[in-house]
């Protein structure tokens, strides 16, 4: 395989692997605190999309506002679901909490499908973005640049976030201890809201760059997504923001430099990253980065 | 010394034909034959359809109760199971000359062409080779926990699905099978969803039953009472995937076509659902439940036509059926937290009883002296 070749596909997994890792980082988020896998989180990026196509094509609002109103919205969205959907079940068994995020993800699809359409849409394409870049021989489009760069500032963001605001000092107390974090006066509700409104928020970006990039958005689209980011987020390491990223990087690399490597592979592109997650699994089960966790008797 | 006699005594005692409760069983199972009866001769496709559907709900919710009410196992890959009982049942019953309509892509695998089977060794056939992939898959995935463990089961109903996929000369890949024999009819379905019934009662109450209850309650005090954890859930797993495999096979034939996009995740929730509505370790309540969303999801079906309000027209929305069944199990989910029946089973003392309470209206009854936990 020619350099510039494998340059071309390096640079796409990379831009593929930020956005997994933009996702994974909501899931993460989430995990970590509530120990409830957020099966809706996809299908909340699934809406961001839509959002975005409404206000750009229908009411024709200038991109960058309709991207903040969209990032705004997508929040709002997330803190909806959690007071509705997992707020009453807050000490209920695991499993109902998860079945009631099932349940949600459900409901989320089927509404998009009556009020949307199930008809694919085409996402518009914004010049400004889809600009194609040459570089030598290899010709990129500037999303694949802006992608992994925005994806690298919002972790900084995020993370000065969560070590040195007094949200974030709250999001981590209550992540390790639920009950003690309350005794210390922690509106723990509150902080799982804002943890929810910041996990939306991300996969809003990464909804509305996944739009640029694949457009086509059709109601089912964020299921495939929502797994591998979460699947991205256990290999990393649930709970834990750095290895979401690792793990999205992880993910989108292999899968777009093994399909580049063995084209006859391409059927089975959706089954790398569970394969990818078995392994790594069988090897080390909380993820690359996620801790050890002792078993209490 | 009496009671000594009497167990080694060769006469079979039909004392117990007497008492109540068996009567009652036997009059109902009667009964449940005679209403089979009526419905195989004078009910229309579509009912008889919707009762086929009940009755295989049961089984796969049986299935994954076993797993996941009675072992304490999160397994999230009943879909896969299904897929491939569902799968090897419709090859293997389909007649060769169907096989190559079918397969007009690619021809298809020469061994597999000429196998046709009747189809209860078909039904079985598919069970086993959906137990023997959980028994691959179990050795490595058991050793997870919890939602680990859940990612991975649906992974690899994922990768399943992915595979029969993409093997077009086995499976016919994307474009499923079509007209496959329609052998599942209702003494088929409720036969084998009896079958599962007894056999689960019987597995539940042996000692692996008890051991995989000590497992679900809590590993580290089963493992320290000499209960092996791993061969136990392995069992339990391998079980629970051969019903499933019966569940898919009785599935493929009832539907008549069948193509991988019917097994997504989407599948495994329905019967999570069912399970959970029912009560996650209760036989009877899955059973119930099985009927109850069944049914409700194709009474709900009116939702996507045009209906009138009194007085609003509301046109029809397709898709609408699937929004309203959806809020409704999310409510369910967030007020019923256990289900229709827990832990508990139905048994006719406690439903006479019931009865005879209604007018008295007493304190809660606590079946077999358990507690309110």
């Amino acid at each position: 395989m020619a350099f510039d070749v494998f340059l071309q596909h390096l640079t796409n997994g990379i831009s593929l692997g930020s956005l997994y890792a933009l996702v994974a980082i909501g899931y993460t988020m989430v995990y970590g605190i509530l120990r409830l896998i957020n099966f809706a989180h996809g299908d909340i990026f699934m809406m961001a999309t839509y959002f975005t196509f409404y206000s750009i094509v229908i009411f024709g609002v200038p991109w960058y506002a309709a991207f903040l109103a969209v990032i705004i919205v997508t929040g709002a969205l997330g803190m909806i679901l959690e007071a509705s959907a997992y707020r009453p079940l807050r000490d209920a068994p695991r499993i109902s909490i998860m079945i009631s995020a099932i349940g949600a993800s459900f409901l989320l699809e089927n509404l998009a499908i009556v009020v949307f359409g199930g008809r694919p849409k085409a996402f518009p394409a914004l010049d400004f973005f889809t600009e194609v870049i040459r570089l030598g021989t290899v010709s990129i489009q500037r999303l694949t640049f802006i992608i992994p760069v925005m994806t690298l500032v919002l972790l900084y963001v995020l993370l000065y976030l969560i070590n040195n605001t007094k949200s974030g000092m709250a999001m981590r107390a209550v992540s390790k201890d639920f009950e003690t974090s309350r005794l210390m006066g922690i509106d723990v509700n509150r902080t799982i809201s804002v943890t929810f409104c910041i996990g939306s928020m991300l996969a809003a970006v990464g909804g509305i760059m996944w739009g640029m990039k694949f457009p086509q958005i059709q109601p089912l689209m964020g299921v495939m997504p929502g797994v591998k980011c979460f699947i991205a987020a256990v290999i990393g390491g649930i709970g834990n923001i750095h290895g979401a990223v690792l793990g999205g990087f992880i993910l989108g690399l292999v899968e777009i430099l093994l399909i580049a490597f063995l084209p006859d592979l391409t059927g089975y592109r959706d089954a790398f990253a569970f394969i990818l997650l078995i392994i790594v699994l069988l090897f080390r089960p909380t993820g690359i980065m996620g801790e050890k966790i002792a078993e209490k008797v | 010394m009496n009671n000594n006699t009497q167990k080694q005594s060769p006469v079979i005692r039909l004392d117990w034909i007497k008492e109540r409760n068996p009567k009652l069983t036997i009059i109902s199972i009667l009964l449940l034959c005679i209403f089979l009866y009526i419905a195989d001769n004078r009910f229309d496709a579509y009912q008889v359809r919707v009762l086929n559907l009940c009755a295989i709900y049961t089984v796969l919710g049986l299935s994954m109760n076993l797993i996941n009410g009675f072992t304490g196992l999160f397994s999230l890959g009943h879909a896969g199971f299904m897929a491939i009982g569902a799968y090897t049942c419709a090859l293997f019953t389909m007649p060769v000359t169907v096989k190559d309509q079918n397969f007009f892509l690619e021809p298809i695998n020469e061994v597999l062409r000429t196998i046709v089977l009747p189809y209860p060794i078909a039904l079985l056939v598919g069970g086993i080779f959906a137990a023997l992939m959980a028994f691959l898959i179990g050795a490595p995935v058991l050793r997870l926990k919890g939602d680990y463990l859940g990612i991975a089961t649906l992974g690899f109903a994922e990768i399943i699905r992915i595979v029969i996929t993409n093997l077009q000369t086995i499976t016919n890949g994307a474009l499923g099978l079509k007209s496959i024999p329609a052998k599942t009819n209702l003494w088929w379905s409720f036969g084998i969803a009896a079958f599962t019934t007894a056999f689960l009662v019987w597995l539940i109450n042996s000692s692996y039953g008890r051991a995989f209850k000590a497992i679900r309650e809590d590993e580290i005090a089963a493992e320290a009472m000499g209960i092996n954890l791993f061969k136990h859930k392995v069992l339990s797993f391998v079980i629970g995937a051969f019903f499933a495999g019966v569940g898919g096979g009785l599935l493929g034939n009832l539907l008549g076509a069948i193509n991988p996009l019917l097994f997504r995740f989407t599948l495994t929730f329905n019967i999570l659902l069912i399970i959970v509505l029912g009560g996650m370790g209760s036989i009877t309540g899955t059973i119930i439940s099985a009927f109850i969303v069944t049914i409700g999801q194709e009474a709900l079906r009116f939702l996507d036509q045009p209906f009138s309000l009194g007085f609003i027209q509301v046109p029809g929305i397709s898709g609408l059926r699937m929004v309203v069944f959806s809020a409704l199990l999310m409510l369910v989910v967030l007020f019923f937290r256990k289900g229709l029946m827990g832990t508990n089973e139905f048994s006719w003392d406690s439903f006479i009883g019931f009865f005879k309470n209604i007018g008295k209206r007493p304190g809660k009854p606590l079946s077999k002296g358990g507690t309110e936990s």
